[in-house]
Formats: structure tokens, C-alpha cells, sequence
């Protein structure tokens, strides 16, 4: 399947997390799901008016397009205009480009939270009017519309993520080169299931401080990152902490707080990230499933119940109680 | 006089556009576009001073830890925090990851490839150059792309992931390292020298670092055959094309100064250089001037504490949307071959001192900064010690106050000046690196350093994405992200 890439209004961020992939060789990865790369902005040796030709090529059909994948937001402003952001060699808005090119790619793949629904480019006051391609943070619509439906049949589809992560992509890509995406394999958000189905708790290295609700009270703190220190792990839809990152990592096991990049609407939680916005001392943000009052009286159970060496590694960088030995053996 | 637009210019990041006008196959001069603004400085202001560190590494996906470090300088300089060592040798190391990272992506990825098109197939060096470098397929890219996810491991480690991390914070690493882990770290750091010496180098990390000169440089070559490693290649196409001749900017060089962890001062000193002679660095002479920008603002430049960032898509005269900056009002260049030879490399210096700042010499200055920062990275994992701190508590910054973080990232100096005003960020403004190398004119109309470095290189007939110009706009390894924010 002929596939390409183009960026807009992001930090190729993307590109270099697939680059991470931990495979042993990338292009052949990609060609043995059945990719066959027309042109990416990092690896492609056409530059100038060599690539500029073959976007015209697809548009006009004497290339086939299988897949459009657009990594960063698509920049609308000012006023509209969308010279935010024009294509470099073509004197036109890369909006209008990435208009063409959709209506006519068999799948078009927004890559990264920004490209699916506007992601970081669209924080604050929104100077630059980004949006997503088919969102603009929780609204559908973005650039292509909330009708838009590429002549796969699909809607875009959103691998969403800041950045995202590089087998979310590529599994991605082989899925719809082998023709197994359906649209039953997309969540509510358009995101494949194949990592949304997931929280990023699940296999969180702090779950047993969680069970304790023995928290964090700053960063380096082993403890529970969600009752002080923004973390939105319950509730954020990514497989991050089974499927990890460069190797060994995730965000929280790096130290810090899940931001949910994979939601859309991230960049503006409302509150500072690094801390969780509480009502009469109970976290605004609970996990999604789970009654309020269950979440409070376990909670409350919980942390009366918790080991002094839970409770005291909690508030440390680094374990000053460990796990007595036994000597009677495991039963 | 015929004008070439070019662009879309890729195996650059981020999006750019030159344009050349272009008399008796030679570009008479220089334009040099950043056709993309996302607006960063204007996305920052009013939120919480800490939310920083979650906004400005999205500025860039290739140096994100870098200005996650600028962010963090800048708060814990608000807040008058001080790293422990642990936090520092961390910051350190994670900071050391991206910039080798970068260099050696840049080499195989995004510069090599040009000296494998079919426009180079009469040369002795192709074929060996082809199989190796050809875009995407060539060997040496692959086994690149491997041994990089390899060693962003350490990433894993010691970030969480990247690009986008928060374990950077003011007051030092998030992350503490346990025993084990330091073990895993100097593992992977093992594997990764090991990549360098046999495939990048064909010789040890340190002998290529006690590289002193021009004449060792080609006496090293003389001892080995073209083909007996990628670096070895790339000299051999180097100096076959002459690439040690092109590609002079100004010739004034700044560096912040690299790697704060260690117990005898910087790794890499900070100073700018011109003609011989090494000065002070002084951040109260940064200025950004926005008259060939469409920036709204006034004719004088202005110092990033006052800087101010009102986008203005139809002003007259304007061709970018990045600003000028300046150093006491001068052009400088920056990056690794600035850093290298502000910090006194002998061999550095002797290409700089012969022929100016090159294509060759930017490319080498790399390779220098490979050979001689994983050593050191191998000296901070056993120097972290485990059980002891790796971060201070955040301090919350005082409601009014001005602040400045400053580092360097692989392509060169970046700086974030933060100004807050009743708890909230009230100005946020970047320079970044490729800001100072890929600067438009400033007032007086001044051409920046790439606009410089692009005249008088040739133009062959029916070229319509010059292969010269490429290779000088890559030596600089644009960040055009970060460029402009």
C-alpha cells in the first residue's frame, strides 16, 4: 500500500517516537507490513520540486494513495486563511493540500493528538486556529468534517498520543494494509482500539501504592501519582504501562503524572498539570467506572490499612523499607 | 535575474523554504522562509509558571528534552533552586541522549542521502556510498535507525519516554536511578560505543577525539581505506567534492556552554568566538529584531526580556515568520561546530581557522561531539549514587519576577526568558538555535547566517533543487520547529 506522510502544525515528535520503534530494522518492518513509502518528510530523498510533483501525481491520480497520514495540527489561521502554515515551494496553505489529498487517499491516518484533534497547537487562546482533522478537541469536525468519510468507508483515524506511540502506529498501518480495520475496531473517538481499550493503569508499577492510596507528595516520590500530582492514568485510554516506551519506560514510571495525551482536549485541563484539582480533599477526576462513594470508602479503608513500609516508601526516591524475608517460605 | 523557490526541503525538521536568485549559475542571494507558525510564546502566557514544562518541549520533537531543560532552568532560576548532583548528572545524561541521538540521526538519515543521488554516480565513492546511504533502504541507515532505538533506551530509563518527558523539573530528576539501573545504563551506553567503533568510526571513541588538527584528520584517512567506515566515507566524499569550501557563514561562533554536572565545572565552556579571539558570553546582548518578520512590533530591536510575539501575516517587506536575533547587534552561528570550537577542539579550530565554517567542518564538529560526550556520559552513570537525592522540592516562584534558562541543544544555544507577573507566565520568549542560524535580516538589512552561507554556491543548468545548496542548508541540521515556536 502506497503511503504518504505529511506534517503540519506539530514538532515531528511522531515521526521520531516511530523512529524508536524497537525493531531491528525499520523499512523493512514497514515493507513487511505491506507499506510501501511514497514519501516521508524525515527519509525520502525528494526534496523541492520532486516532491511537490508527487503529491500532484496522487491528487490527479497517476499515483495510487492508499494512506494519508498527517502528523501535527492543521493550522486554519489567521482568520481563516490557513498562511500559518503554507507548503513550502507552493506559494498555498497546507490545509488546502491535506483537503486534496484526503479526498482522494483510501485511508486518511491522523498521527498524534495534534493531527486528531488539535493536541498542544491548539492550547490557550488557539493563536494559530488549529485543529484536528476531523476534531477540534471533544467536537467533531476539525478540518475534513464530522461527515467525512474516506472512500475506504472509514472515518479518519485517530493514533492519537503526544507524542504517540511507535507500534500504536505501526500496527496501525498493518491492520489496514492487510485490511483487518474495520470501523468496529475504533473507539468513540476514532482511536483503534488496539491500545484504547486499555488505561494507562493497567500495569502501572505504583499499583500497590494506589491499592493504599499511599501517595506522592513531590516529584522523585515512589507513591501513588494521582491523589497530589495531576495523575490521570485511570481514566486515560493507552496501553503505555503494559506496552512500554524506549525499552522500559512510560510517564509513570518516569516520575511523573499520565496527562492523558491520548484524550482529546489535553492540553487545557483546567487545572495546573502537575496537580489534581480536589473537592473537599477528593480528587476531582476518579477512575471512569467506579461509583464515587465505593472510590471514597475504599479509599478511607485503604488508608487506614496501608504497611509502614507502603506507607513510608511512599514519600521517598527510593525504597527505605523493603519487603520482609521470610523465613518459613511461601505458603 | 531567474529566482528558484525551493521547498518543500525535507530530511530537514519542520517545514522550509528557500529562495535564490540565481545569476550565471551562481545564487547571487539568499532568502530563507519559515513558512510555519504555531504560536508557543502566545499559548504559554497566562498559564501557571510550572505548566511550562508540559508546553515548551512540544515546541519540538527532535530537541524536546532540550527545551524541557531551558523550562526547567528557567523556573528553578525563579524559584532559586539548585539541582542536587544526582538531579544534575540525570539532567545531564538525559540531555546528552538527545544531542548524540540527534547528531547521529542527522549523519545517516538526514545528510547522508545526498551524497548517494544518482547525480554523484561517476564518482569512485558512489557505489560503496549507494548500498550504504541510499534514502531509506541503504545499509548503514538501517542499522542506524536500530542502533538508535537501542540507545534512546536509556531514555526508558532514566525519562519515561521520549520525545516529551516531565522528568525534568526544576529542582532535578524525578526518576531516581537504583543500583541495578545504573548497571542496565552503562550496558546500554556499552552497546552503543560498540555501534560508533565499528560501523560510524572504524576506530576507538578516544582516538577519534585526539584527532588534533587538519594534518591528523588526514593522516587518519591516509591509514584506512575509503570504505573502511561511515565516517571514513563521508571524508572521502568531503574532500572529493570540496565540501571543506563551502558553506562560510560569518564565521562568529556562540555557545552557551554544555553539560552543568560535573564536579570540575562544563563539559563544553560557553563564549563566542570571532577571528581568533574567545569572549565572554553576555545574555544582556541578545537582541531579536522583527523587521523582515511578519511580527508586529517596533523598528528597534528589543532584548527577549521585552521581547514581544504579535503575528502579522501582511506586513510589507516581511518574508519569514521567524525574527532576527543578534548578538550585540552581530550574526552568529551556532551549533556543534560553535560549541567545539568555543570549547578550544584543536581540530575544530584548525578547520575553522583555515577554511571558515564548512559544510565538512559542521559535519565533523558532529562526529567530534560523539567521540568525545559518550566517555563522559560513561563517567556520569557511575558517579549517580543511588539512595541519594535526585530533586528538590518544587518552590513556587515568586508573583512578579524575570527569569532565564539557557542551554545547548545539539544544533546550538537556546535560551527561554520567562517573565512572571501575579503567579502566571506573563512572557515566554524562545530563541532556539536555528532562530540564530536561519535568521532573516534584521533592520539594517543584514542577511542572517544560512542566507550568507548559500551565496555564491553553484547552480547547475536545469537544477531546480540545487544539490550545493542542500548540502549546505543540512550541514546546519535545521530545526525549523523549533525555529520558529
Amino acid at each position: 500500500m502506497n503511503l504518504l506522510w505529511l506534517q503540519s502544525g506539530g514538532c515531528g515528535g511522531c515521526t521520531l517516537s516511530l523512529f524508536n520503534a524497537d525493531v531491528r530494522d525499520l523499512p523493512a518492518t514497514l515493507a513487511g507490513c505491506g507499506i510501501d513509502l511514497l514519501w516521508h518528510p524525515s527519509l525520502s530523498e525528494a526534496s523541492g520540486a520532486d516532491a511537490v510533483n508527487l503529491l500532484r501525481d496522487c491528487i490527479e491520480g497517476r499515483v495510487a494513495l492508499d494512506i494519508l497520514c498527517l502528523e501535527g495540527a492543521v493550522m486554519r489561521g489567521p482568520q481563516g486563511s490557513g498562511r500559518f502554515h503554507m507548503l513550502a515551494g507552493t506559494g498555498e496553505p497546507m490545509m488546502a493540500w491535506v483537503r486534496r489529498l484526503a479526498a482522494v487517499a483510501r485511508h486518511t491516518v491522523a498521527i498524534g493528538s495534534c493531527a486528531a484533534f488539535g493536541g498542544v497547537t491548539r492550547g490557550g487562546s488557539n493563536p494559530g486556529e488549529a485543529c484536528g482533522l476531523q476534531y477540534e478537541a471533544e467536537e467533531a469536525g476539525g478540518l475534513l468534517g464530522e461527515d467525512f468519510r474516506s472512500p475506504s468507508g472509514l472515518p479518519v483515524i485517530n493514533v492519537a498520543g503526544c507524542p504517540t506511540h511507535p507500534n500504536w502506529v505501526i500496527e496501525t498501518l498493518a491492520a489496514l494494509a492487510q485490511g483487518t480495520l474495520g470501523v468496529d475496531d475504533l473507539d468513540g473517538f476514532a482511536r483503534p482500539r488496539l491500545y484504547a481499550d486499555h488505561l494507562v493503569h493497567h500495569g502501572c508499577t505504583r499499583n500497590e501504592y494506589y491499592e493504599f492510596k499511599a501517595s506522592a507528595e513531590k516529584p522523585s516520590d515512589l507513591g501513588c501519582l494521582m491523589e497530589n500530582m495531576g495523575c490521570k492514568g485511570t481514566q486515560a485510554h493507552a496501553d503505555c504501562n503494559i506496552r512500554l516506551w524506549n525499552g522500559e519506560g512510560s510517564c509513570t514510571r518516569g516520575g511523573y503524572a499520565c496527562i492523558s495525551c491520548t484524550e482529546p482536549g489535553f492540553e487545557e485541563p483546567g487545572h495546573p498539570f502537575a496537580v489534581t484539582p480536589k473537592v473537599a480533599g477528593i480528587p476531582v477526576g476518579l477512575p471512569t467506572d467506579m461509583p464515587k462513594a465505593w472510590f471514597v470508602a475504599l479509599a478511607a479503608l485503604s488508608k487506614s490499612a496501608t504497611p509502614k513500609r507502603v506507607r513510608d516508601n511512599a514519600t521517598a526516591d527510593h525504597q527505605i523499607v523493603t519487603p520482609r524475608t521470610r523465613r518459613t517460605g511461601l505458603k | 535575474m531567474p529566482r528558484l523557490i525551493i521547498g518543500p526541503f525535507n530530511r530537514v525538521e519542520g517545514d522550509l523554504e528557500v529562495t535564490l536568485d540565481v545569476d550565471d549559475g551562481v545564487v547571487r542571494t539568499a532568502w530563507v522562509n519559515s513558512p510555519l507558525y504555531r504560536g508557543f510564546e502566545q499559548i504559554l502566557v497566562g498559564k501557571e509558571p510550572l505548566d511550562a514544562l508540559v508546553v515548551a518541549p512540544r515546541i519540538c520533537g527532535i530537541c524536546s528534552v532540550s527545551q524541557s531543560v531551558a523550562a526547567a532552568r528557567a523556573l528553578a532560576a525563579a524559584s532559586n533552586l539548585m539541582p542536587p548532583p544526582n538531579g544534575l548528572l540525570a539532567g545531564d545524561l538525559i540531555g546528552a541522549c538527545e544531542n548524540l541521538s540527534d547528531h547521529y540521526t542527522h549523519f545517516h538519515v538526514f545528510f547522508m542521502p545526498d551524497l548517494a543521488r544518482d547525480a554523484y554516480a561517476g564518482r569512485a565513492w558512489h557505489a560503496a556510498m549507494r548500498e550504504r546511504f541510499a534514502a531509506v533502504h541503504g545499509s548503514s541507515i538501517r542499522a542506524a535507525l536500530a542502533a538508535r532505538a537501542g540507545f534512546m533506551k536509556l531514555m526508558g530509563y532514566l525519562a519515561g519516554k521520549w520525545p516529551h518527558t516531565l522528568t525534568l523539573q526544576p529542582g532535578g530528576s524525578a526518576r531516581p536511578i537504583e543500583a541495578a539501573e545504573k548497571l542496565r545504563l552503562s550496558m546500554l551506553l556499552g552497546e552503543f560505543r560498540s555501534d560508533l567503533e565499528t560501523r560510524l568510526f572504524g576506530d576507538r571513541l578516544e582516538a577519534i577525539a585526539a584527532i588534533d588538527g587538519v594534518a591528523a584528520l588526514t593522516a587518519w584517512m591516509d591509514a584506512r581505506a575509503p570504505a573502511s567506515s561511515d565516517f571514513r566515507l563521508f571524508l572521502e566524499a568531503a574532500y572529493d567534492l570540496e565540501l571543506h569550501r563551502v558553506g562560510r557563514a560569518t564565521d562568529h561562533f556562540l555557545s552557551y556552554g554544555a553539560y552543568a554536572g560535573t564536579q570540575d565545572g562544563r563539559l563544553f565552556p560557553s563564549g563566542h568566538w570571532q577571528a581568533g579571539r574567545l569572549a565572554v558570553f553576555d545574555v544582556a546582548t541578545v537582541t531579536e529584531d522583527v523587521s523582515h518578520a511578519w511580527m508586529n512590533g517596533p523598528a528597534e530591536p528589543l532584548p527577549p526580556t521585552q521581547g514581544v510575539t504579535q503575528p502579522l501575516a501582511d506586513k510589507t517587506g516581511a518574508y519569514t515568520w521567524c525574527k532576527a536575533p543578534r548578538l550585540a547587534g552581530q550574526v552568529v552561528e551556532t551549533g556543534a561546530l560553535a560549541r567545539q570550537v568555543v570549547a578550544g577542539h584543536p581540530l575544530a579550530l584548525d578547520m575553522v581557522t583555515r577554511h571558515g565554517g564548512s559544510v565538512t567542518a559542521r559535519v565533523v564538529a558532529r562526529m567530534i561531539e560523539l567521540a568525545r560526550v559518550l566517555p563522559a556520559m560513561e563517567a556520569w552513570v557511575k558517579a549517580l549514587k543511588p539512595g541519594e537525592p535526585f530533586c528538590l522540592p518544587y518552590a513556587r516562584p515568586p508573583e512578579e519576577t524575570m527569569a532565564v534558562g539557557l542551554t545547548e541543544a545539539a544544533r546550538g544555544s537556546l535560551g527561554h526568558w520567562l517573565h512572571i507577573r501575579q503567579g502566571r507566565i506573563h512572557g515566554y520568549q524562545i530563541i532556539a538555535p536555528t532562530t540564530w542560524n536561519f535568521s532573516p535580516r534584521d533592520a539594517a538589512g543584514t542577511p542572517g547566517a544560512l542566507e550568507q552561507a548559500l551565496v555564491g554556491l553553484p547552480v547547475a543548468a536545469g537544477e531546480t533543487t540545487p544539490l550545493m545548496v542542500q548540502h549546505v542548508v543540512r550541514s546546519f541540521d535545521p530545526c525549523m520547529v523549533c525555529t520558529v515556536h
